[in-house]
């Protein structure tokens, strides 16, 4: 069993005062880190992770005292696609989150209260500005790659577009370049749900009782859209829960609604609504084509390679966006691959299928490394 | 050892050429132009798991279908567009050859050759559709949709305007000049587009 322990790099100095893409100006911040592997002497070894909607630093290897480790433990370690032998991986939370990072519940220096509302509205490319100021920090000016599935590859995409001198590779799973109408509106009845519980109390909160019944339903229809209707009968088909036939009565009948609401209940003591609230926004924010420009001409200026995921079932994220991302690198003569992997799990997919992501990945970043960081 | 298909394609493709390789499979020619002509290569290949055989062998791959990807690349973005034994699967041949020769400065076509001897003899006496070298599928699971001749292929070349710049016939692992049409299980051929004048 390998350990690895959560770091915390404070951002304090008055020049480190971030301008968010909203203009406004957030001072003093703290991110969580975790890294695993050795960095190189060259320093070009160096792969960041990032990190999905509810995720956090912890990607890999185990906290003293665990019995789990890290949310993508399967993919990142010795011998597995993200090889800790050869690679020096960071993973660090993304601000907005809840997880360490600055988020609506950190305290407002200014005020010695928790944010709130009172935090600034961030994006996903707020996220990305925060990892280029860590691995700054951390003394690497480029990365072999980075890597993220779903919100994670958003962050991914954005990277490749801001900062294209500092990548070589890019590895973009169940992502997007833009949020679609159909996205927008899940996160929507989420964020609805959450304010409409009374506990809520326009994000101020803390300290008092949180606003539970509302992200657990918030919670409850994300999990829907993160699975298929295959994956949904496999698990569950029609299934009774415990008394074993209907009870005519809106008591839960079906093991599915009893799935639901443990994954609603169990989210509720993890996760703070207000960071669902931002995280979600700065999701339905993301547009890197800023509603006029071409794909095609955002892509002008990236200079890393690719390598797009997509999984057949995923319906939050369906492989024709991540095609559309595939076919503008291609016209701007990026060296793209592409892979739509056969899967049940829907939006899931990146988080449970990982023999074919470590075939695809393992051999992809041994190229890379081969073609581009050696050099 | 190496196919020989491979093998004349890599001779044909000049050192550090740009290569679209169309219906990939796993990559294997695109490795080879790799190694031998340190070639920039990328694939396009429909099946998801030859797609990560590309990724295995280190070969630039997009999965996708060659009936409708090609649009998004400029006239003459690479040196050589390969078709080797994957035009005889398509059914809009004509317009991913068009697609092809915009795309492509040369392209390089292979085909199996329906009318090898060995096959005729099969038609004429045996009453059946011939299974042979080039052609080793039965009728009810081939992936062939078009089956062709090296001499109906030439014929339409000539009738689209498309010059032959080279051919190269070969059966059994020898290369073969003589009587093509009857004598060569495939053929190798490099187009152009013929200047109108």
């Amino acid at each position: 069993m390998q350990y690895v322990e959560t770091k915390t790099i404070l951002f304090s100095k008055p020049s480190d005062e971030l301008t968010l893409k909203s203009g406004v100006k957030l001072g003093s911040i703290s991110v969580v880190y975790e890294t695993y592997g050795e960095l190189n002497a060259q320093k070009s070894n160096a792969i960041m992770i990032l990190h999905a909607f509810t995720g956090d630093a912890h990607a890999a290897f185990y906290h003293k005292g665990d019995d789990k480790p890290g949310w993508w433990d399967a993919m990142i370690g010795p011998g597995k696609a993200f090889d800790t032998n050869k690679y020096f991986v960071i993973c660090s939370n993304v601000i907005g989150s809840c997880k360490g990072t600055t988020g609506p519940s950190s305290l407002n220096p200014q005020t010695g209260k928790p944010y709130g509302l009172g935090f600034p509205v961030i994006t996903i490319q707020d996220m990305v500005t925060v990892q280029k100021k860590l691995l700054e920090h951390l003394g690497i000016a480029k990365l072999l790659s980075v890597a993220g599935g779903s919100m994670g590859g958003m962050q991914a995409v954005a990277w490749a577009v801001m900062y294209p001198e500092m990548l070589n590779s890019a590895i973009v799973i169940a992502a997007c370049h833009r949020h679609t109408a159909q996205q927008i509106a899940f996160h929507e009845v989420g964020r609805q749900a959450v304010m409409a519980d009374s506990d809520w109390m326009a994000g101020d909160y803390y300290g008092k009782a949180v606003p539970k019944r509302g992200l657990a339903v918030a919670r409850m229809l994300g999990h829907i859209t993160y699975m298929s209707w295959m994956s949904m009968e496999q698990k569950f088909g029609r299934k009774l829960v415990g008394k074993g036939e209907l009870g005519y009565n809106f008591s839960k009948d079906f093991e599915v609604e009893g799935y639901l609401a443990h994954r609603g209940q169990s989210f509720v003591d993890r996760f703070d609504a207000n960071s669902y609230l931002y995280l979600t926004k700065a999701m339905d924010y993301f547009d890197l084509t800023e509603g006029t420009r071409k794909l095609t001409e955002v892509f002008k200026n990236v200079k890393s390679d690719f390598l797009v995921i997509s999984f057949t079932s995923d319906w939050l994220y369906p492989s024709p966006q991540s095609k559309e991302m595939v076919r503008a690198l291609k016209a701007n003569d990026v060296e793209v691959s592409y892979v739509e992997l056969k899967s049940d799990y829907g939006h899931d997919a990146f988080l449970v299928e990982f023999d074919d992501q470590t075939r695809a990945i393992t051999h992809y970043l041994a190229k890379v490394q081969r073609e581009r960081a050696s050099q | 050892m190496i196919r020989l298909d491979y093998a004349i394609i890599a001779d044909i493709i000049e050192p550090n050429a740009k290569v679209l390789d169309l219906g990939c499979g796993s990559g294997e020619l695109l490795a080879l132009l790799k190694e031998k002509k340190n070639c920039r290569g990328t694939g396009i290949e429909i099946d998801d798991k030859e797609v990560v055989n590309c990724l295995e062998r280190g070969v630039s791959v997009a999965q996708g279908d060659i009936d409708s990807d090609l649009d998004v690349y400029e006239d003459n973005r690479f040196d050589y567009v390969v078709l080797n034994e994957s035009l005889q699967q398509v059914m809009n041949i004509e317009k991913i050859l068009d697609e092809a020769l915009r795309i492509g400065k040369r392209v390089i076509v292979g085909i199996p050759n329906f009318c090898h001897t060995s096959a005729r003899f099969q038609i004429f006496f045996g009453g059946q559709v011939p299974i042979t070298e080039s052609l080793p599928y039965k009728w009810y699971n081939t992936p062939n949709v078009r089956f062709l001749s090296l001499y109906d292929f030439e014929k339409f070349c000539a009738e689209k305007n498309i010059a032959i710049e080279k051919a190269r016939y070969f059966t059994r692992g020898k290369e073969v000049s003589l009587f093509p049409n009857l004598l060569a299980h495939a053929g190798i051929f490099v187009l152009q587009k013929k200047l109108s004048k």
